[in-house]
């Protein structure tokens, strides 16, 4: 399997004007991810399907995640005059991350028997402008998969030729999967509820006393 | 009648009855389930209709495809919400004598995964149960002492007064209504003529 490093070279070189980031893996796995610009994420995703080399001709996995907005704080070592000495302090500061929702596609060679490669792709943000480019032309798998992303997170896929709820009924509103998803007041009968689930029983139970 | 005489004219060859053994005897020995299995109950239950745990011999001789013409319906599985008004519809299209036994924890109550955004939170919801089997899924001797309990409950329903069976009592309902598709939810919820949410505990855990 060729290291990730070179994969991304070779694509920066095959496909002018594409703009790749290798997203780091802290955990166990360390499978890190190749992030790919909307505009040439069909180009690079032929590219990696017809490669001699790569034959990435089987996309296992499509999934969606969902980014809501962040508040990261990181500590940072600044030089400040402190009671009149000039002394390194450590400051948190705070940046805010705006949300996104991304497709994450887990690409498999069946001819090399090789993989995963894994490739990201990012909507530039989580309320209007979810859209992204749809990779079925390139990999048939790809068709249902992308179905239950925009079911369950909203991301709109251009070019997807049947491009409607998979899970959900048609009529269905809301995206399930994303994070600010409200469950519709639904009796879960629980024999010894508490925290969360009581207050939600007893809530259930007030607004229908009220009806 | 009398036990000990009717033990007498049983020596003798001459054996009596009344009019409603003998009805509920023959409901109760040939009830014909629907094809209806939605998740994994519905491996145990072709697993109890086949040589080991043998369904047939209870009367159950033939699962129908057609409601039409099917007595019993066994939920096997788990119901989402998709799918719960095509279940409601078919029951409705099943003509009465007509019972529901509730196989799994799926069909009784949403099961391990009632808190999902699908799963409806039970098909007693919607449609009369009459047994209730838990299990995740029951093994196919509890389907069986399931369709035991049902032929139980068959043979003591008797046939005027209270308590006799839908199809002989002109004011009971035998469709309920069918759920629609709503923006973020069924509606109805629930038929409040069939269900009510259990009440609360203060007591918690």
């Amino acid at each position: 399997m060729i290291a990730l490093d070179r994969i991304k070279s070779q694509l920066e070189a095959a496909v002018p004007g594409a703009r790749l980031e290798i997203v780091p893996n802290d955990s166990p796995s360390g499978q890190r991810s190749l992030l790919v610009d909307n505009a040439h994420a069909a180009a690079v995703a032929e590219r990696l399907r017809d490669d001699p080399e790569l034959r990435l001709d089987y996309a296992s996995n499509v999934t969606g995640v969902d980014w809501p907005e962040t508040e990261l704080s990181e500590k940072v070592k600044i030089k400040r005059v402190v009671e009149g000495v000039e002394s390194e302090v450590e400051e948190i500061r705070k940046t805010l991350r705006p949300g996104y929702l991304e497709a994450v596609y887990h690409l498999y060679s069946m001819e090399k028997k090789h993989g995963p490669v894994i490739l990201r792709m990012r909507t530039e943000n989580r309320t209007d402008k979810a859209r992204l480019p749809s990779l079925t032309a390139v990999w048939r798998a790809c068709e249902f998969q992308e179905r239950e992303i925009y079911d369950l997170y909203g991301i709109v896929f251009d070019g997807h030729p049947d491009l409607r709820r998979i899970l959900m009924w048609d009529g269905f509103q809301d995206h399930p999967m994303r994070k600010d998803y409200v469950e519709p007041d639904d009796f879960e009968y629980e024999p010894t509820p508490h925290d969360e689930v009581l207050e939600r029983a007893k809530r259930h139970h007030s607004r229908e006393a009220a009806t | 009648m009398d036990e000990g005489l009717r033990s007498e004219l049983q020596k003798q060859g001459v054996f009596t009855t009344t009019l409603e053994d003998l009805y509920n005897w023959g409901r109760k020995n040939s009830v014909w389930p629907l094809q209806f299995g939605l998740a994994c109950c519905a491996i145990e239950m072709i697993a109890t209709s086949m040589a080991r745990y043998d369904l047939a011999r209870f009367g159950a001789e033939v699962f129908r495809p057609s409601p039409r013409q099917a007595d019993l319906m066994i939920v096997a599985g788990t119901v989402t919400k998709k799918m719960a008004p095509q279940v409601v519809r078919l029951y409705n299209q099943m003509p009465e004598p007509k019972y529901v036994i509730a196989m799994g924890a799926c069909a009784i109550s949403g099961g391990p995964f009632k808190q999902g955004y699908n799963v409806l939170k039970g098909i007693d919801r919607y449609i009369p149960v009459d047994v209730h089997i838990p299990g995740c899924p029951p093994r196919p001797e509890a389907l069986l002492h399931a369709f035991m309990t049902l032929q139980r409950k068959i043979d003591e329903q008797p046939l005027t007064g209270n308590g006799r069976p839908r199809h002989l009592d002109p004011a009971a309902p035998s469709e309920f209504v069918v759920p629609q598709f709503g923006a973020h939810d069924l509606e109805p919820p629930s038929n409040s003529s069939l269900w009510r949410a259990p009440a609360v505990s203060e007591k918690g855990s």
